[in-house]
């Protein structure tokens, strides 16, 4: 109760203090934007709430909600029955903690002004963040929009690594992890790589929509927890082909439409700059998904639909850092090269014997880090004024370097930050599910229920009213 | 009695099922199942991970009729589920002790029908 009152006090003062700093900023005729792509020029006058901006943000927003539903039926699909609505929970329920999280305390850490690799405590609660625009990050947009906005990508984010420990990761211990990583991995990340201060930003590494604070933080994070977790319990020879993969394509269905609001929002204005966004987002997704098939083709002589998915989601993880910056022949290079990237990667997995049972690693962290160079490579001001020209349009490697730094970081954090996590978790409450529960599948074992009624569904199993989640099964009479 | 089980390829069970109501058996029993004999199985990848498949799927027809059909009953289901390739399936015969319908209680072969 106490910190109810606290933060109530907070909030009024912290009105005040805002009213007070727009009308200073007012006078003092709001200059110095920085390189925040929606800082443009005609914005430069009193913050005004622009209404098209307005309006397209409020449906990006909309439209990266969605995104995580799509995830759930993406990955929903590629688990066997008996566990898919774990699965689909893993997703769902981090628009639960995330929402509640970064609304007290992980919108401040990512984009409060603190010190170049965290923000401070200054929007806690949300003080401070209300209908007028922020004079850095929304500046034509009320800055509460561009903060649920920004919550869509902070909750999808450790959703993805589901993924990685589908099948065998005790619920708890999963949603403690990521609402914990959610604050100590993805906030400071996201600070560093678009808060005002954020030293990454400074420096001049360029992520558009989030390669690096999105894909290669979750794609790292998910292979460190999937070998600490330790594989999946299977006999040999086990079927573990995915259970319903029109689910599957469904879900990719709906992550391509949700990406439109992903990376054409991220200009945060309704302008030439989203629609170009938006361009090459589509452009490099339809590549990916063509030459993924194709490799399959020459590989394994039959184009899948699975393969096809999955190759739209790595074009459209790979677009994402360089969304705002490359144009239409540049996304075609990158959806092409992250098919072969993310293919192999993922081929490397059964010689390195990790179980990233659902391939995260080689889709987002692989298809973030090439999505992050071919940017060092890509990028032009043409496209972007507020960017940087890369390797082939004159910017030399300069950028390259930058872009190189950027996925450094990236990969430390999420590194150490799920080593750290995780670590503690396994050895507090443990990671996994047990042997029996793994067994019978999570959904009756973790969730007392089924996603499909009929026999064959955890049948075997007896959820005993006294506790015995696994009774023994009731003997035939001798005939 | 006997009874006619005949493992025959999924789409032939159209033909075979024509092929037995035309000899008049109008009582039968199907099932999907899967098995595995001299017919190869195949391989799938799903994001190039292997699998082979090697108990494919198959039907199972069950006929009960009076000793005397059998022979009859299972030369149309062999006529009408053959391809001539492997995998085209098997026909066992078995005899059956005792047949009672469960609405009157009658037994034996005036309960078949």
């Amino acid at each position: 109760m106490y910190g109810l009152i606290d933060l109530w006090k907070r909030f009024s003062a912290a009105r005040a203090l805002t009213l007070l700093l727009i009308l200073m900023g007012t006078c003092a005729g709001m200059g110095a934007f920085g390189q925040d792509a929606g800082a443009t020029a005609e914005a430069a006058a009193a913050p005004k709430i622009d209404t098209g901006d307005t309006a397209w943000l409020l449906v990006s927003t909309a439209l990266v909600m969605l995104m995580t539903p799509g995830l759930a039926l993406f990955y929903g699909g590629m688990v066997r029955a008996k566990n898919v609505l774990n699965m689909l929970l893993k997703s769902f329920i981090a628009l639960s903690v995330v929402t509640v999280l970064w609304v007290v305390l992980g919108y401040s850490l990512a984009f409060a002004k603190g010190s170049p690799f965290i923000g401070s405590f200054e929007f806690v609660g949300l003080n401070g963040v209300g209908q007028e625009p922020d004079d850095f990050y929304a500046t034509t947009t009320p800055h509460l929009l561009f903060m649920v906005f920004q919550l869509m990508f902070a909750i999808i984010t450790p959703a993805l690594i589901s993924g990685a420990v589908a099948e065998r990761m005790k619920f708890s211990a999963y949603v403690l992890f990521i609402g914990i990583w959610s604050l100590v991995v993805y906030s400071p990340l996201a600070h560093m790589v678009w808060g005002e201060e954020g030293f990454l930003l400074k420096l001049g590494a360029l992520d558009f929509a989030g390669g690096t604070v999105v894909h290669i933080s979750s794609g790292a994070s998910a292979l460190v927890l999937a070998i600490l977790l330790g594989k999946r319990k299977l006999g040999s020879g086990e079927d573990v082909r995915p259970h319903n993969l029109p689910m599957t394509l469904i879900g990719t269905g709906l992550l391509w439409f949700g990406w439109f609001g992903f990376n054409g929002g991220s200009a945060v204005a309704s302008n030439g700059l989203a629609v170009s966004a938006f361009v090459v987002t589509h452009v490099a997704a339809a590549v990916a998904g063509l030459v993924w098939v194709l490799i399959e083709w020459v590989a394994y002589k039959k184009p899948t639909a699975l393969g096809f998915a999955t190759g739209a989601v790595a074009g459209l993880v790979a677009i994402t850092p360089a969304s705002g910056f490359v144009g239409p022949i540049a996304a075609i290079v990158i959806g092409a090269g992250v098919s072969f990237v993310s293919f192999f990667a993922i081929k490397m997995k059964a010689k390195l014997g990790y179980d990233d049972t659902l391939d995260v690693f080689g889709v987002h962290c692989m298809g973030g880090i090439w999505g992050a160079l071919a940017t060092g490579l890509f990028a032009q001001k043409a496209i972007n004024s507020a960017g940087a020209d890369g390797l082939f349009f004159g910017g030399g490697f300069e950028l390259l370097g930058k872009q190189v730094v950027g996925v450094l970081v990236a990969l430390a954090l999420a590194v150490v930050g799920t080593l750290v996590i995780g670590g503690i978790l396994k050895a507090t409450i443990g990671l996994r599910a047990a042997d029996d529960e793994e067994d019978a599948g999570l959904d009756l074992a973790l969730h007392g229920e089924s996603a499909y009624a009929g026999p064959s569904y955890g049948a075997e199993a007896v959820v005993a009213e006294s506790g015995a989640m696994f009774a023994p099964m009731p003997q035939p009479e001798k005939a | 009695m006997m009874k006619v089980e005949a493992l025959i390829r999924p789409q032939k069970l159209d033909e075979v099922k024509a092929a037995l109501s035309e000899i008049g058996i109008r009582g039968l029993t199907v099932t999907e199942v899967r098995g595995s004999g001299k017919q190869k199985g195949f391989t799938q990848h799903y994001r190039g991970a292997e699998y082979t498949v090697n108990l494919l799927q198959k039907v199972k027809v069950e006929v009960v009729v009076p000793d005397g059909e059998a022979q009859r009953v299972a030369s149309a289901i062999m006529e009408a589920a053959r391809t001539g390739e492997i995998g085209d399936g098997k026909i066992f015969i078995l005899p059956v002790a005792q047949v009672i319908r469960i609405r009157t209680g009658e037994e034996g072969e005036s309960a078949l029908t």
